[in-house]
């Protein structure tokens, strides 16, 4: 008979997969994870939590340079990408960070309409990964309320 | 009881020196909150103990050569390694390198820079002005494992040429300071210089030696 807490683990386990499977996060998630531990038990989710922040904030400073039509700063669109791309390939947001190589092409070729798409793209895709992230963090927390073990998930 | 006898007794054949190692401290800077956060986290469960800074002149004010007030409580700064992003606004990591490596208080100490962009003049630019490695972002646990034993490893080395100076003072009843022995350090001059971690290593060497 399977338990609450087996069933729990076992959606867990799925999901984490197919985050991975479609490509939302990349091995250096997995890195993050291996920090976490008892003396740490958040570590993931605070440093996910500052990601979003970075994201939010660089994303309407990169919308706020593209506004300004006819003197568009293609330089602070360029440093800010340049930022977003190395904190998503920090925690191993994986499309998020692909966005951003795609974004950083369109400024570097000073392709507004290019640019301004692709900074839609970007919007979309890190509140997506934050909508799911924050799901399996739940799943995490329903487990251990249940008073089982969040499982080991090799990819 | 003859001197070379307690040596023998004290320091294993395989030539490793019984002092416990210290915990070691690291400044870590980058611009990036999240890679702060990562970068803080991946030395403190390697048990580094870490101090976070977010520019190259804060790194400066900490390490008291940015010419202010700071200096003069910065006797007991011990400093064994920094971590610095290449990429920062105003300082960068490179002009970072190049002050350190140019201040005698803290020249000794290894810099390791990182990158999110695999450049290799760039990588050769800073391994030249004196960086210690030069590590792909995203860092690994892996790669502050690895860091960690070279920074160990230098260390030791450092104190066994010293201790075996400090023998070779001890049998030719010669009372010189330390020797000219050169160093597994990158640096051209090879004689040890009283920084902060070759006086720390010195201190304890030193212990050892009073035992005989």
């Amino acid at each position: 008979m399977d338990t609450l807490i087996a069933q729990l683990q076992r959606q867990f386990r799925d999901y984490t997969i197919s985050l991975y499977h479609q490509g939302f996060l990349d091995d250096q998630f997995t890195e993050l994870k291996k920090l976490q531990d008892e003396c740490s038990p958040d570590f993931v989710a605070e440093v996910v939590t500052l990601f979003f922040e970075d994201c939010e904030k660089l994303i309407s400073n990169m919308a706020r340079a593209l506004d300004q039509t006819g003197n568009v700063d293609f330089k602070l669109v360029g440093s800010s990408v340049h930022q977003l791309k190395g904190s998503s390939s920090s925690v191993g947001a994986k499309r998020v960070k692909g966005l951003c190589v795609t974004l950083k092409e369109c400024c570097d070729s000073q392709n507004y309409e290019g640019c301004v798409r692709c900074l839609q793209q970007v919007d979309i895709e890190y509140k997506t990964l934050k909508a799911k992230l924050q799901d399996l963090f739940n799943l995490e927390q329903q487990i251990v309320q249940a008073g089982g073990r969040i499982p080991q998930v090799d990819i | 009881m003859a001197v070379g006898e307690v040596m023998r007794m004290e320091i294993p054949a395989g030539g490793e020196l019984p002092v416990t190692t210290p915990e070691l401290h690291v400044l870590a800077v980058d611009d990036s909150i999240v890679d702060r956060k990562v970068i803080e986290r991946l030395l403190r469960i390697s048990s580094c103990k870490v101090t976070t800074v977010e520019s190259g002149t804060r790194a400066l004010q900490y390490l008291g050569l940015d010419g202010g007030k700071g200096a003069s409580n910065l006797k007991d700064l011990k400093v064994n390694l920094i971590v610095t992003d290449y990429s920062m606004p105003g300082l960068t990591g490179y002009d970072l390198l190049k002050k350190i490596k140019e201040s005698s208080a803290f020249r000794e100490v290894p810099v390791v820079i990182m990158s999110s962009e695999n450049i290799l003049p760039r990588i050769e630019e800073c391994l030249k002005e004196g960086a210690e490695e030069f590590l792909l972002k995203p860092v690994k646990l892996a790669d502050v494992k690895r860091i960690k034993q070279l920074i160990l490893r230098n260390e030791a080395e450092e104190c066994k040429t010293l201790s075996h100076s400090n023998k070779r003072k001890l049998q030719e009843d010669c009372d010189t300071s330390s020797s000219s022995s050169s160093s597994s350090s990158s640096h051209d001059d090879s004689s040890v210089k009283d920084t902060p971690s070759s006086k720390r290593m010195k201190s304890e060497s030193e212990n050892l030696s009073s035992l005989f």
